[in-house]
């Protein structure tokens, strides 16, 4: 019989990282998902529903991969919170179902021996058994599950195999918290830990009744940020601890090794191995990618497919977003698009202004760079999934190591040379806070591919074009984006050594087992990354593409000459206000104007140059804008466009923050503005005082 | 009496048994938590290419972590 209108038993769905938990997830709630975040932190949170063998519903949280409840990254945080009911927002689960790898008991039973002590039902899943099998491993399932007293049920989330095995036993009314195994604690440790029980409940810290090392997890010195735990309770926390640091020292370390003791006796019991150990999959991939010269030779491999695909693959699909929305060529024929539309169906106006060269514009600046947003997110996900990530962060350890970040760093840093927003969002894998957020301040040095169209603008004025050969211009090229490199590493460093001075997070990383990706994972988790971009960024973007939109428009000028228009708007007198400032690096108020409009977004310098001087800029071509540039004038007959100013602008755009979708996402990453404030402030303020100096100097000079 | 070793000393391939890790070092607690308490059998399974971190197999995963953690453990080989 259906009973639909009880409340739904909640589970929570735990395990070690790479135990395959998401790929159960989904195989168990299908789309009936939601994704979001947790309050006060950027962990995913998320929800699923699925029906019981009797038809009741269940919830199903599906929390991130950890590898103990003695939290050491906001991830586990979450999960330790969760778990013992302190997650604002978040109910606190009825029952626990631990998925454990079946080919690596041993090290996943860790976390199942603190999870069955929390004194609610589990089950556990003993989940790709195929590996187990491959690994010629032998497992008693009965045996562990009488010996953990909770069911056991092997499980190939891959392929959906032992799912309904797994719903039955998720479905049945007469699970209670498992006796567990025998008692792990040391007696004093017992002892200790029921009196700093009974004096943290008097205090509400924890409830009457919580797991007697609720304490103990609240606060681990792994977790220096503490996250939602109140001060006060925090003080007496840390008052207990000490105690039972005094009491019987080295308790911690000691629980730590009865546990394995446990499970190394459990594992004997349970655990048939093969007399001989052969070579797995693993160690022979590992032996090619992970040697000193076919390691760096996929490595290079790797990377420089994906970002020729991210390059080239996103071209097209950029060019149709472009056309779709603001108009230009779709497969060989010339289209309005939706602003083409607008133009037809409204008349001339302010409004049809605002909703094409404000809403659409800006709209189209953000949507134009999913794509190549979609195609990294993609491809992390692969790297990820496939166990390739932990290597890449294995082999880059030495270097990052160098400036104070870690392996983990690299990726993102790497991908913000395609776009800041993925490389951004990327950072999540990194468990460390300090490392993290290292990463997230200097990813947006790396010269992201919006930069592009400005140097392309620019190099060329440098020299005249006769003294310009082809490979004279890609070498300031990379000259630029070797600055933009060594500059990341340069404030990596000195904010290692500055801001975040002290917290020392060493890199501790697990090696996974290679495996096949689950490309339906990687493509869901890809696009609800790329809607989550595209709704906060979106959102901050439009409103701000409004009120740019508003200063370039208003006042109205009588004349109707769009560069007359420009110089007489806010803007244009925002220019003019901003002069003074823009001028000791060698430009006048028109570059003042070009720079506001950049703020944005980079690329938006060339259009705007072109608004400003009258020059119908292509899209393709910018020669004619170029041309304008080069006969531009001081009123006292010096070029404005000399050497000196545009070596110094071309290095402003390396360093200057000018990008609204980084600040949006940095923001959200960050929980706050205090970070995309001072990143903002360091990045401008370098770019403006090298310009200022390249200026200067250059003109004394020359 | 041996002069103990640490694990950041013994060459690649070779197998060693963990004897002890200072207490109260955060990043050492997360490694017993990952398995590698006192009396662990383990394998020094490579060095990266450029030297740091070590990789190391136990209890039949395999483990990254830097040398400056490497040198604070004790070990005997065998």
């Amino acid at each position: 019989m259906a009973v639909l209108s009880e409340t739904p038993l909640v589970y929570a769905l735990v395990g070690n990282p790479n135990c395959g938990k998401s790929t159960l997830f989904n195989a168990l709630t299908g789309l009936r998902q939601k994704v979001g975040n947790y309050p006060g932190v950027t962990v995913e949170k998320k929800v699923g529903e699925c029906y019981s063998q009797h038809g009741r519903r269940m919830t199903l949280i599906d929390l991130p991969g950890s590898y103990s409840l003695n939290a050491r990254s906001p991830d586990e945080s979450v999960m330790r919170d969760v778990l013992l009911g302190r997650a604002p927002g978040t109910a606190r689960p009825d029952r626990v179902v631990c998925v454990v790898d079946a080919s690596n008991l041993e090290r996943h039973l860790y976390l199942v021996t603190q999870i069955i002590e929390l004194g609610v039902p589990v089950i556990v899943a003993l989940n790709m058994v195929d590996l187990a099998v491959g690994k010629q491993l032998r497992l008693d399932v009965h045996r562990l599950s009488e010996r953990l007293g909770v069911p056991v049920v092997p499980t190939q989330a891959s392929i959906k195999k032992g799912l309904i095995d797994l719903k039955v036993a998720m479905s049945r009314d007469d699970l209670t918290p498992p006796h567990g195994l025998p008692d792990l604690l040391p007696v004093p440790v017992r002892g200790g830990l029921l009196r700093s029980r009974e004096t943290l409940s008097q205090k509400g810290v924890v409830r009457e009744g919580a797991p007697l090392l609720e304490p103990l997890y609240l606060l681990s010195s792994h977790d220096p940020t503490h996250y939602g735990i109140s001060d006060e309770a925090r003080s007496e926390l840390q008052a207990v601890r000490e105690q039972l640091e005094r009491e019987v020292p080295g308790w911690e370390d000691r629980l730590v090794a009865a546990r394995y003791d446990a499970i190394g006796a459990l594992c004997e019991e349970v655990v048939r191995r093969p007399d001989a150990q052969q070579l797995s999959l693993t160690d022979r991939l590992d032996a090619i990618l992970l040697h000193r010269v076919w390691g760096w030779t996929a490595l290079l491999t790797v990377l420089t497919v994906i970002f020729t695909l991210i390059f080239k693959v996103a071209e097209a699909p950029m060019g149709w977003i472009e056309a779709v929305l603001s108009g230009g060529e779709l497969w060989g024929r010339e289209v309005g698009g939706l602003a083409g539309w607008v133009t037809g169906v409204m008349p001339d106006g302010d409004l049809r202004s605002l909703i094409i060269d404000g809403a659409i514009a800006g709209v189209a600046g953000v949507l134009v760079f999913l794509p190549q947003i979609l195609i990294l997110f993609f491809f992390i996900g692969l790297l990820e999934d496939t166990g390739y990530m932990a290597r890449l962060a294995f082999m880059m350890d030495r270097l990052m190591g160098r400036v104070g970040l870690n392996g983990k760093s690299f990726l993102p840093i790497l991908s913000s040379y395609a776009c800041a927003v993925p490389g951004v969002m990327a950072t999540r894998t990194i468990d460390s806070p300090k490392d993290r957020l290292i990463t997230i301040m200097v990813a947006p040095l790396a010269s992201c591919s919006a930069r592009l169209p400005v140097y392309a603008l620019l190099i060329p004025l440098l020299f005249p074009p006769a003294l310009m050969p082809a490979w004279g211009k890609a070498l300031i090229l990379l000259g630029l984006y070797a600055m933009g490199t060594l500059g990341a590493f340069f404030f990596a460093w000195l904010f290692n050594r500055t801001l975040m001075k002290g917290v020392s997070t060493p890199l501790i990383l697990e090696l996974p087992t290679y495996k096949a990706p689950a490309l339906a994972g990687i493509m869901r988790q890809m696009a609800d990354r790329a809607w989550m971009f595209v709704r906060r960024a979106g959102t901050v973007i439009l409103g701000l593409s409004i009120v740019l939109w508003a200063a370039l428009t208003y006042p109205k000028s009588s004349d109707g000459a769009p560069s007359r228009q420009v110089e007489n708007s806010f803007a244009g007198r925002l220019g003019r206000v901003m002069e003074p400032l823009v001028r000791p690096m060698g430009g006048d108020w028109r570059v003042a104007i070009g720079l506001i409009g950049a703020q944005g977004a980079r690329e938006v310098f060339n259009s705007q140059l072109g608004v400003i001087y009258a020059v119908e800029a292509g899209a393709e071509d910018e020669t004619p804008l170029r041309d304008r540039l080069r006969a531009e004038k001081h009123p006292d007959g010096r070029p404005v466009y000399s050497l000196p100013f545009c070596l110094g602008l071309l290095v402003y755009f390396v360093f200057a923050m000018q990008c609204l979708s980084t600040v949006a996402i940095v923001r959200r990453e960050t929980g706050g503005w205090k970070w995309p404030l001072v990143q903002f402030a360091y990045m401008t303020g370098t770019g403006y005082l090298l310009a200022v100096l390249i200026y200067q100097l250059g003109t004394r000079l020359t | 009496m041996l002069v103990p070793e640490t694990l950041s000393s013994l060459p690649t391939g070779a197998t060693g048994v963990v004897v002890a890790l200072p207490a109260g070092n955060a990043a050492l607690t997360r490694l017993r938590e990952m398995g590698l308490v006192p009396g662990t059998r383990f394998t020094l399974v490579r060095r990266a290419p450029l030297g740091d971190p070590i990789e190391i197999s136990l209890r039949g995963s395999l483990l990254s972590l830097r040398r400056s953690e490497a040198e604070l453990i004790e070990i005997t080989r065998g």
